[in-house]
């Protein structure tokens, strides 16, 4: 998802009667639907986890920009064009809720910065491919924001108050996301066949990467068993990427447009589509650094950061200058 | 979305020329109130040089649909908050008051609305 392959304290989920009393008192509160706030106690791990995995979250929202961004400049229309910059600009507006979520867990969004620039902190493998087409900010929306609401509504009902506050924030927005991408993807679809060709091949290239957001099946892991006890991770990858192709099928089928798999079918007994798995060994490359795009995407961060230094200092020296003027005038 | 609770710094910190982060802008809560007349709300927090700015980025941040027509920002550092502990020396004593809502009394149904 936008936060992918988060490790927890991978030593298991502990049972309530093993739990230290103040321990047990945040499980049963977490149990019973209560929320978790900044100054309440709780576990070392389930801050640190909460950390990386907001901070990845974050991360995601403001690299995510930088694939529409490039299409800023080149949308067919004014209005088009209008759009996208909203669009885009939200994206940086849910990164900076996410930050302002973590810091509330006693981490500066400076060090999250740092820890993006230097590569140290992931995000989402999604924003490692490029953008070739228009018809990407297409798929771009429809798929990939499609893809984040599955995960991100849910997250509305987490234990931690403040990501929960900022993912309602979040999923009321995101749902222009996904609409405008639809729209975009309606009207390529029904277009010239030069245009429909081009939708086609945008769904052929997202396919499979919107699948890998959802990361590898997780029925085994620890880390996952952890999250979910914790309720800071509410449904399982292989749920969340099922939920995501019954839901997305029929919609390629409205627009006319073929999933690039030739073994999905709808299966009338359980009710779900059947699909190929992504290619994991792509996924894991990807992580690892070696996406299309991975290089570009850290060197854009990182020129933004270095170039926008001035700036930041600059607007506080006059801070600090304006507030001396102002004691001394008292 | 940080709350007012929620300013794990010292003051020292989140002064602008705080040593732990000399160059990061300080921390602002922002509260804004929307068109139906309601009270201020806490909405979330944000980073800015300062009080002019902070109000310039809450618009930004916080109102890119209609949310409001009035913002304040407050430095996070400025905020007092009661903590999870006292919860129940603060809260409890409102417990055994419940007379203090009008659902206690019983009033007969012919007295019409009250």
């Amino acid at each position: 998802m936008y936060a992918q392959m988060i490790k927890s304290t991978g030593e298991g989920v502990k049972s309530l009667d093993d739990m230290e009393p103040d321990e047990r008192a945040f499980q049963e509160r977490i149990n019973a639907g209560g929320k978790i706030e900044p100054k309440d106690w709780m576990p070392e791990g389930y801050r640190k986890n909460l950390i990386r995995q907001i901070g990845q979250h974050a991360h995601s929202e403001i690299v995510g920009q930088l694939p529409e961004g490039n299409w800023i400049t080149r949308a067919p229309t004014l209005e088009r064009k209008a759009i996208l910059l909203a669009k885009v600009q939200d994206e940086a507006g849910h990164g900076l809720y996410l930050y302002c979520a973590a810091e509330t867990l006693g981490v500066t969004r400076d060090q999250l910065t740092r820890d993006l620039l230097s590569g140290k902190m992931k995000y989402s493998s999604i924003f490692n491919y490029p953008t070739l087409t228009w018809a990407d900010m297409g798929a771009v929306g429809w798929l990939v924001d499609g893809a984040a609401i599955m995960n991100q509504v849910p997250l509305q009902r987490t234990s931690y108050g403040p990501y929960a506050r900022a993912m309602v924030r979040i999923c009321k927005e995101e749902s222009f996301h996904q609409r405008q991408g639809f729209d975009i993807m309606m009207k390529m679809a029904k277009g010239t066949e030069a245009q429909r060709k081009m939708a086609q091949d945008a769904l052929n290239r997202f396919w499979y990467p919107s699948l890998m957001m959802f990361g590898p099946s997780d029925a085994e892991s620890v880390h996952s068993a952890q999250s979910m006890a914790w309720k800071i991770k509410m449904n399982s990858n292989d749920e969340l990427r099922q939920k995501f192709v019954d839901q997305t099928a029929p919609q390629a089928e409205y627009l006319g447009l073929t999933i690039p798999d030739e073994n999905l079918k709808f299966n009338e007994e359980t009710g779900h589509y059947e699909f190929s798995e992504p290619d994991w060994d792509e996924f894991f490359d990807v992580l690892k650094g070696n996406g299309p795009c991975n290089t570009e995407r850290l060197e854009d961060r990182n020129r933004a950061w270095n170039e926008g230094r001035w700036v930041r200092e600059g607007l506080l020296a006059h801070a600090e200058k304006k507030r001396k003027t102002a004691i001394a005038a008292e | 979305m940080s709350s007012p609770e929620s300013s794990p710094y010292s003051d020292t910190d989140a002064a602008p020329h705080g040593k732990a982060r000399a160059t990061e802008w300080p921390l602002w809560e922002i509260f804004i109130r929307g068109q139906h007349g309601l009270s201020h709300r806490h909405v979330g927090s944000l980073h800015a040089a300062d009080a002019e700015s902070a109000i310039k980025n809450a618009r930004d941040v916080y109102t890119r649909r209609n949310e409001g027509v009035s913002i304040w920002a407050v430095p996070a550092s400025a905020i007092a908050a009661s903590s999870p502990e006292e919860k129940g020396a603060l809260y409890e004593p409102a417990n055994d008051k419940v007379y203090r809502h009008p659902t206690f009394f019983d009033i007969p149904d012919e007295v019409g609305a009250m």
